[in-house]
């Protein structure tokens, strides 16, 4: 019952504070660019009479570059909304009067987890819903495994939310801003080097990759929800910015999802335990 | 550490018959924290509402409680505000009603007075003695030790985190007298021979001031001092506030 009232207090709470609008206007503006962006590569494709099999492969490709903005915009927004919700209401005290109610500690993090975790799915359901059907309407494309890479995005993205909770429970609000961003830039840069490694053949290049998908996976499950969505023939013949190249695996995401098990069972465990 | 916010480095408390450490035992136990924050986005009924289902109550006794809660802490008239748009004051009766939202058995609060007018404080004091009659234990922690005399029964003095005095105001105008004295010719030994009737005797120069436990003692001590000698210009008897006594009881501060 405290996970349930917990989780509908934090959601109220992004729809009262006009976070979630916010997100979701700026999120319209981006459709609305990327709209324009598909309608005036369509008109310069029939001005050029471009033929139908190169401009499917490209406007595929400017879907699933679509895609991953969305999905850079999920992983950024989720972090930004939740990153105050533990540490600042500890510094604040606003914790201290729920704190001490009959509900058990793990249920306020839990509760607000799942809080967090229900906008996140209105946005990233929005947002890959709005990104497709631009795609589709003016672009003529649709991305293979729509819901899977939708799914795995959305996989991401409560990575990063427990993340931000994880170190939530121990640091100031910006001291966890600065590592939980952080964690996700190294995993981007490792994730493009992996990337790269399909021009140079270096297999250092993809152990850099590897290693950083491990420490922290969000750009891993990004490249596999890429690998997912775009047409095989342009993975496979590097027509895209998201090459099949070292793709990563099954056992990744396996893996993604433990480490995100982990993350959040050493947020409560530490949350139990500390003063407030 | 008794509502359990803070983990004791060792051994154990008891709250209610239960450890503190029970979350179920704090369906019986309000709070007023000192700096009283909260969502600052909801209404004052949407707070009272959403603290009194963290305690279990029903929505049903909800509806019918939170009007007459807001009423009994003056914020009817502000019922649709925002709390961003509360005074500090305002916010303080916020926090009381929620610590009272589900009829605790025992209500700690934490300087429930500061930030508050004297309507204000008079209105914490008529709710404490409403939460006392009908049953329930109040711990006011407070430093303004004006509030606390008039308030409550018992009192207890925490130095260091140890209880090192307590004291049971409701006998306390009798318990302790303080007396100063003003003359001249002070013997030496006047001070040892006041200590049969002082609990404290203070000598400085041409003054001594003692404490004593009963009005039925002073005219022994006026007699026994001129006795020995001395000249009284002045016997000045008066009862002992609970800020003398803490001054007395927790020692002078030397910061200044």
């Amino acid at each position: 019952m405290g996970l349930w009232l917990m989780a509908g207090i934090t959601f109220r709470e992004a729809a009262r504070r006009k976070i979630l609008w916010t997100a979701l206007i700026a999120g319209a503006a981006f459709l609305a660019i990327f709209g324009i962006g598909l309608h005036l590569q369509m008109s310069e494709f029939h001005t050029r009479n471009t033929a139908p099999f190169l401009r499917y492969q490209v406007m595929s490709s400017v879907l699933v570059i679509g895609l991953y903005t969305v999905d850079l915009l999920a992983v950024v927004m989720t972090i930004l909304t939740s990153i105050d919700t533990i540490s600042g209401e500890i510094a604040s005290g606003t914790i201290q009067a729920i704190a001490m109610k009959p509900i058990a500690r793990w249920q306020i993090l839990a509760g607000k987890w799942t809080g967090f975790a229900g906008m996140v799915a209105i946005y990233v359901a929005m947002m890959f819903g709005g990104t497709i059907a631009m795609g589709s309407w003016l672009g003529g494309v649709a991305p293979q495994n729509a819901i899977r890479g939708a799914l795995l995005v959305y996989l991401e993205c409560l990575v990063a939310l427990t993340v931000t909770f994880m170190f939530g429970t121990w640091f100031s609000t910006l001291t966890n801003g600065v590592l939980v961003l952080g964690l996700h830039g190294l995993a981007f840069m490792g994730g493009w080097l992996e990337q790269m490694s399909g021009f140079t053949q270096s297999s250092k290049l993809v152990l850099v990759g590897i290693y950083t998908s491990l420490i922290m996976p969000s750009e891993a499950i990004w490249r596999r929800a890429a690998f997912e969505m775009q047409p095989p023939l342009a993975g496979s013949l590097q027509f895209t910015v998201f090459p099949d190249v070292s793709v990563p695996s099954s056992t990744m995401i396996g893996y993604a999802v433990v480490y995100m098990v982990i993350a959040f069972a050493v947020a409560i465990y530490h949350f139990q335990r500390r003063d407030l | 550490m008794l509502l359990g916010l803070v983990k004791p480095t060792d051994g154990a408390a008891f709250v209610l018959g239960a450890l503190s450490t029970d979350v179920q035992v704090r369906r019986k136990i309000g709070f007023l924290p000192e700096d009283f924050r909260f969502y600052e986005w909801l209404t004052p009924g949407e707070l009272l509402h959403f603290h009194g289902r963290l305690c279990g109550v029903s929505a049903s006794q909800l509806r019918e409680r939170i009007p007459r809660l807001l009423e009994l802490v003056g914020l009817t008239p502000h019922r649709d505000k925002r709390l961003s748009e509360f005074s500090k004051g305002m916010l303080q009766r916020a926090g009381l009603a929620q610590a009272l939202v589900h009829e605790p058995e025992l209500i700690f609060l934490d300087e429930p007075t500061s930030g508050l007018d004297p309507m204000g404080r008079r209105l914490v004091r008529d709710v404490i003695r409403a939460q006392r009659d009908r049953g329930a234990t109040v711990f006011l922690n407070s430093h303004l030790l004006s509030e606390v005399e008039i308030t409550c029964d018992e009192v207890a003095f925490i130095k260091d985190g140890e209880v090192i005095a307590r004291r049971d105001l409701r006998h306390s105008p009798q318990d302790e007298i303080r007396v100063v004295v003003r003359g001249k010719n002070f013997s030496p030994q006047l001070t040892t021979g006041l200590k049969q009737w002082a609990t404290s005797v203070d000598t400085g120069g041409e003054q001594i001031t003692l404490t004593t436990k009963s009005l039925e003692t002073l005219p022994e001590i006026l007699r026994h001092i001129v006795a020995s000698g001395a000249n009284v210009y002045e016997f000045r008897p008066e009862r002992l506030s609970l800020e003398d006594l803490f001054v007395r009881i927790m020692g002078e501060d030397r910061g200044l």
